[in-house]
C-alpha cells in the first residue's frame, strides 16, 4: 500500500500539484487519470522520488520515503518497478540485457539464475525468441512489454506505469492493460497506472483518482465513475459519442 | 555564470559513487574502446596531412641559403608537438567524441532512460558520465601521441619525396635542440583538454530537456563550448607553463 499526504509541487511560479492526499491499495490496479497537462506524470514522479515535492510525504507501507535516509531510500527503490511512457529501454543493450539489468545492479544472483528469471519474465509478457534483438528492431508494443518485463524482473512490491498504452492500437492496449492487472493480482503488488485512456479506466480501474488542474477532485472505482456527479469528471468521461450514449441509458 | 555554477555542482555529483568498482571498470573499458575506435583513423589522417602541409609551407618560406635545411623539420616538430597535435586535435575530438557524448546522453534523457536508471537507485550522473571522463583522460593523450608521430611521419614523407630535404637532414632537425619539457607540457595540455571536452559535453547532454531538436542543439553547444574552453585553457596554460 502506498499513501500520499498533502503533495504539492510548483515549477517556478507555475503550480502543478496542490495538496494531494490519497491511498493506493495493495493487490489492485490503482489509476491516476485526468486530461493532458494536469500533473499526472509529475505526481507519479513525486511518488517514485524522481521529483522532490515541495510539501507532503509519500509512504511505502508505512515507511516514510520522502524523509528516508539514503539506505532506506535505496532499499525501497529495490522494491520498485517502473514502466515509462516510451519504454525507456537502454538502446545500447539488447532485450535480454535490458531485462537483466536490474538484476545485475540490485542482486547477487548467479548468471544462470538471472537468465532463468529473465526468460521467465519475457515469457510472462508473451515475448519469446526476441532475446537478442535491439530495442530499435522491435515494435512499440513489444518495447512496452519488454519495459514491463524489466519492471517486474526483480519481484517488485510496487509497480508504476506511465501511460502504458499510449501510442498503441486498441487491441494491443487491452492486452497490455490485462497483463498489468494480471501481474498485479498474481504477485499481489501495489500498482499505480497513469492514463487518460477511457478503455483502461473502465477495464482495469479498480481504484481511480481523478486529477483536475493539479487537485484531486474525485476518487472511486470504475463501477461508479459514470455517476460521480462531478461535472469535471463527467466532461472527462463522456467525451466520445459511445460514452455519451451509455449515459443516456 | 549560472551555467558555470551548475557545471560545478554537476562535477561534484559525479564523485558520489554508488556502484561497485568492477561496474565502473567495465564501463570505462567499453568507453575507451568506443572512443579509440571512433577517432583513431581520423586522427591519423588529419595529423599526417597536417605534418605534410606544415613541412611544405615551412620549406616554401625558408628560401634563404643561410638557413640550413634541417630547420624545416625542426619547425615542424615544434609546431606539431606543442600546438597542432594537442590543440587542433582537441577541436577535432570535440567535434567527433564530444558531440556524440552529448547526443547520446541527451537522447537518454529525453527518452527517460536516465529516469529509469534513477528509479533503480543508480546515481545516473556518475554511472553514465564518470566512465566517459576517465576514458577520455586515458585515451586522448594516447591519441595525441599517435597524432604527433603521424604528423612527423607525414612531414618526413613529403619532405623527402619532394626533395625538400634529405632523410638525414629531416631526422637531424627533429632531434636538434630537443627539449623534453615540451613533451611534458603537451601531455599536460592533453589531460586538461580531455577533461574539459568530456565534462562539458556530458554536462550539455545530461541536462537536455525537450525533444529531438534539443538533443541536436545540445550536441552543437557541446562542441562550441568545448572549443571555446580549449582555446582559453590553451592560452592560460601557455602563459603559466612556458
Ligand atoms: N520539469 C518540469 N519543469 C517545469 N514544468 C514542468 C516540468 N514537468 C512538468 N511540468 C509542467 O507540469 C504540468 C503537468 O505536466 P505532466 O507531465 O504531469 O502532465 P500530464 O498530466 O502527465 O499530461 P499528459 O497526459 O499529457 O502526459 C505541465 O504543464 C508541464 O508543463
Ligand atoms: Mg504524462
Amino acid at each position: 500500500m502506498i499513501k500520499i499526504n498533502n503533495i504539492s509541487k510548483s515549477f517556478g511560479d507555475k503550480t502543478v500539484l496542490t495538496g494531494i492526499t490519497g491511498e493506493f491499495e495493495k493487490g489492485k490496479t490503482n489509476l491516476i487519470i485526468g486530461s493532458s497537462g494536469t500533473g499526472k506524470s509529475v505526481l507519479l514522479k513525486c511518488i517514485v522520488g524522481l521529483i522532490q515535492p515541495d510539501t507532503g510525504h509519500v509512504f511505502f507501507d508505512l515507511r516514510n520515503f520522502t524523509e528516508a535516509d539514503k539506505e532506506m531510500k535505496s532499499e525501497i527503490r529495490r522494491e520498485i518497478g517502473m514502466l515509462f511512457q516510451g519504454g525507456a529501454l537502454f538502446d545500447s543493450k539488447n532485450v535480454e540485457e535490458n531485462v537483466m539489468f536490474p538484476l545485475n545492479i540490485l542482486t547477487r544472483m548467479s548468471e544462470a539464475d538471472k537468465m532463468d528469471r529473465v526468460n521467465f519474465c519475457l515469457k510472462r509478457v508473451g515475448l519469446e525468441g526476441v532475446n537478442k534483438k535491439m530495442p530499435s528492431e522491435i515494435s512499440g508494443g513489444m518495447k512496452k512489454r519488454v519495459g514491463i518485463a524489466r519492471a517486474i524482473v526483480n519481484n517488485p512490491n510496487y509497480l508504476f506505469c506511465d501511460e502504458p498504452n499510449s501510442g498503441l492500437d486498441p487491441q494491443t492496449s487491452v492486452v497490455i492493460d490485462d497483463l498489468i492487472m494480471e501481474i498485479t493480482h498474481e504477485f499481489d503488488i501495489t500498482t499505480i497506472v497513469v492514463t487518460h485512456d477511457m478503455n483502461s479506466v473502465l477495464g482495469i480501474g479498480e481504484k481511480i483518482m481523478f486529477l483536475y488542474k493539479g487537485s484531486k477532485l474525485w476518487e472511486g472505482s470504475n463501477n461508479d465513475i459514470t455517476h460521480s456527479g462531478v461535472k469535471e469528471l463527467d466532461d472527462f468521461v463522456f467525451t466520445n459519442k459511445v460514452m455519451r450514449s451509455l449515459k443516456g441509458t | 555564470m549560472k551555467g558555470f555554477g551548475r557545471y560545478v555542482i554537476f562535477l561534484s555529483s559525479l564523485v558520489v559513487r554508488r556502484e561497485t568498482f568492477k561496474t565502473y571498470y567495465n564501463l570505462t573499458l567499453e568507453e575507451c574502446v568506443q572512443i579509440g575506435l571512433k577517432s583513431i583513423l581520423l586522427f591519423m589522417l588529419v595529423s599526417t596531412f597536417m605534418g605534410a602541409v606544415t613541412t611544405l609551407q615551412t620549406g616554401a618560406n625558408l628560401v634563404s641559403p643561410f638557413v640550413p635545411r634541417f630547420i624545416i623539420s625542426n619547425v615542424v616538430r615544434e609546431m606539431t608537438i606543442l600546438e597542432l597535435a594537442p590543440t587542433i586535435m582537441a577541436v577535432i575530438y570535440a567535434g567527433k567524441v564530444g558531440s556524440s557524448m552529448a547526443g547520446g546522453l541527451g537522447t537518454m534523457r529525453i527518452t527517460e532512460q536516465i529516469d529509469a536508471l534513477e528509479v533503480m537507485g543508480i546515481n545516473s550522473a556518475s554511472y553514465l558520465v564518470l566512465p566517459k571522463i576517465v576514458a577520455s583522460i586515458l585515451m586522448y593523450p594516447l591519441l595525441v601521441i599517435v597524432a604527433a608521430v603521424c604528423a612527423l611521419f607525414g612531414g618526413y614523407l613529403v619532405g623527402v619525396l619532394t626533395g625538400l630535404l634529405t632523410p638525414t637532414e629531416y631526422v637531424y632537425g627533429i632531434r636538434y635542440g630537443f627539449n623534453p619539457y615540451f613533451i611534458t607540457f603537451a601531455l599536460i595540455k592533453t589531460f586538461v583538454f580531455a577533461f574539459l571536452i568530456s565534462t562539458i559535453s556530458s554536462f550539455k547532454g545530461y541536462y537536455t530537456h525537450g525533444g529531438a531538436l534539443e538533443v541536436g542543439i545540445a550536441s552543437t553547444q557541446a562542441v562550441t563550448t568545448s572549443i571555446i574552453a580549449i582555446l582559453l585553457a590553451d592560452y592560460f596554460l601557455a602563459y603559466l607553463l612556458i
